[in-house]
């Protein structure tokens, strides 16, 4: 239980970094924390204790099989740290334009619109 | 016909690969490519109409294990709004991006922004659902800042972030749900979900995971108060772009999303766990975005924020439709009342991806013959420009609610349904901002269509034939979904609030 509320605590710190810090760099980084949070989360539904990998070969016991981990969520992290990699790549090419445009990375001295 | 579904995906996928990799070579690639492929994509959709539900496995694999495929009366109304709209997005692009450089990738992007919105309406799988839906989203924030000067890339940069939270909050969902039920499949975890939680309390790990889903999708969908990426976002892109982004990618990635989840997974419809609280949750929000979203629109003057708070206004009839639907089946209520409730919001979605689209188009279409978008300086369009000023026209009046436009029809139906429903307070709501509605259309025909023309309007021409075809098309659909009500209800409209009405029912397509 206490992984799983730490996890949660990653989450509310992204989410405070997203929203409390002006320096743009700054709120990439925590949504980048709030994305391992969620990746974290994923592999702790996964995971097994001394679990191995689930490959099955002729000839293993009931007892083996039943300590494979569960490879669904292993596959789920990856292809979320690839998508979460695209995103951070637009973000920082992102952030790179703007600060070409206004020469400061302070979102209150960017912001124009008004929402 | 089976085997027809995955190429909705495939296709601009393909296209999407294609156009950048030959774009170095041939620089027309974009245009030829995106306009055939959208066309093909256009007329699949067209003869999807009144197909029987379809079931793809892909690579053979029977679902739970594999991955599904499903095309069903929902799925199908979705498909028709994206690759119509989208065809003739592409269509105007052809003139209006030539002021813009890097066309390749401009439209190698919104191939992919249509195959990300094409798999996530047809896929029958959580994980897919959230991947085509990063994969729509990407896209759409690049496409918001392709023209890389600082409102672009502010809005752009907004519209990331927020986008980005939201996300998190889906996949969290997602993984909530797989941790309770240890299926990822949709139809597997309804089952899951309906043996294991059905009746009784409600279940705190299906509650947490609906709440995420709402407020990530509700985030996509910019439901107010997850809206403020909105109003900034949808103006600052190309106006093909704001098309795309109000007419079908906030209907597909929010709208659509919730009802496939909430209907089919959670099974709303037959009184499922906690059914009642997220029904309460979708009515709510719709109010505020109604309101809020009404309220905003009225002090604008730049003609694409003014449509872009319209936007969220008119998605809040949407949402409320479908949560008075919701509400009333889970509350055990009246079937006929909830069906017309559905069905309201199902037809003022198709209704508003046509007329917003075509508000965007021609709000584009204004900009490019008089260089402004600012209402003040603007007025008299009709004078000069008489068929964008035409198809505006009709656009207004049927967003505003003007009988015989469909605007009016899909309103009434979903008014009619709330009053039915016991609910005359939020009928009265949504009446008197269907008022305010009328008023800042009433204000954009003074100030833009009408009067005379002055300013930069005095050397406007009509603006070229690429730009006003698509404009013509999209007005004869606004009247025609308004005068032919019977043909597209029958159709279109019914199988697709039989998928909502019937939640349960997916669950049997799906695994047989």
């Amino acid at each position: 239980m206490t992984v799983y509320f730490l996890c949660a605590v990653l989450l509310t710190m992204g989410l405070y970094c997203l929203v409390a810090k002006k320096n743009i760099v700054k709120k990439v980084i925590g949504v980048c924390i709030m994305d391992y949070a969620v990746n974290l989360y994923l592999i702790i539904i996964g995971y097994k204790k001394g679990g191995i990998a689930p490959i099955v070969e002729p000839g293993m016991s009931a007892e083996t099989l039943e300590k494979f981990v569960d490879p669904l969520p292993q596959a789920l992290v990856l292809t979320s740290i690839v998508i979460g990699l695209g995103v951070l790549a637009l973000m920082v090419s992102m952030c790179i334009r703007l600060y070409e445009r206004h020469g400061t990375f302070d979102m209150s001295q960017i912001s124009k619109l008004r929402g | 016909m089976n085997n027809v579904v995955p190429l909705f995906v495939a296709l601009p996928l393909g296209a999407a690969f294609i156009i950048p990799l030959l774009g170095h070579w041939w620089k027309k690639s974009g245009e030829v490519f995106a306009t055939a492929v959208s066309a093909v994509l256009a007329v699949m959709a067209i003869l999807q109409i009144g197909a029987p539900a379809v079931v793809h496995h892909m690579g053979g694999w029977a679902p739970p294990v594999g991955i599904a495929v499903v095309s069903d009366g929902l799925s199908v109304l979705l498909l028709i709004a994206i690759n119509v709209v989208g065809f003739l997005c592409v269509l105007f692009s052809l003139r209006y991006m030539t002021a813009y450089t890097g066309l390749p990738k401009y439209y190698g992007l919104f191939m992919l922004m249509v195959a990300g919105m094409n798999g996530v309406v047809v896929s029958g799988d959580l994980f897919n659902l959230f991947v085509f839906l990063e994969i729509a989203s990407i896209a759409s924030y690049a496409l918001v800042a392709f023209g890389v000067d600082a409102d672009e890339l502010e809005a752009g940069f907004k519209y990331l972030i927020l986008g980005s939270v939201a996300s998190v909050m889906i996949l969290f969902a997602v993984g909530t749900l797989y941790a309770v039920t240890g299926s990822l499949n949709m139809a597997d975890v309804a089952r899951e979900i309906a043996t294991k939680f059905g009746g009784g309390r409600p279940n705190p790990a299906v509650l947490l995971a609906a709440g995420f889903f709402l407020m990530g999708f509700g985030l996509k969908a910019a439901l107010v108060p997850f809206h403020a990426w909105l109003p900034d976002a949808h103006p600052s892109a190309p106006a093909p772009i704001s098309a795309m982004l109000s007419g079908v990618v906030i209907k597909s990635l929010g709208i659509y999303a919730i009802c496939r989840v909430f209907f089919n997974v959670f099974a709303v419809a037959s009184g499922g766990p906690s059914a009642v609280i997220i029904a309460n949750g979708m009515i709510a929000f719709a109010i505020l975005s109604i309101v809020i979203g009404g309220l905003l629109a009225v002090g604008q003057w730049d003609l694409k924020r003014l449509l872009a708070y319209s936007s969220i206004g008119q998605i809040g009839y949407v949402m409320l439709g479908i949560g008075v639907g919701a509400r009333v089946l889970a509350t055990g209520g009246v079937r006929s009342v909830a069906a017309l409730a559905i069905l309201g919001g199902l037809f003022h979605l198709i209704n508003h991806a046509a007329f917003k689209s075509l508000l965007f188009l021609s709000s584009g279409a204004i900009q490019h013959s008089t260089g402004t978008r600012n209402m003040k300086v603007l007025g008299g369009i009709k004078e000069r420009m008489p068929v964008t000023g035409m198809t505006t026209n009709l656009a207004a009046l049927s967003i505003a609610g003007v009988p015989p436009f469909s605007g009016f029809w899909s309103k009434l139906i979903i008014l009619v349904a709330v009053v039915k429903a016991g609910h005359p307070a939020i009928a009265g709501i949504a009446i008197a901002m269907a008022f305010v509605t009328l008023v800042y259309y009433i204000k954009l025909q003074r100030e833009v269509i009408f009067g005379e023309a002055r300013g930069p309007v005095m050397d406007a021409r009509e603006a070229p034939a690429l730009m006003t075809v698509p404009l013509v098309i999209l007005a004869v659909v606004c009247v025609g979904f308004g005068l032919l009500y019977p043909v597209i209800g029958d159709r279109i409209l019914e199988p697709a609030r039989d998928v909502l009405l019937n939640g349960a029912e997916y669950v049997k397509l799906v695994l047989g």
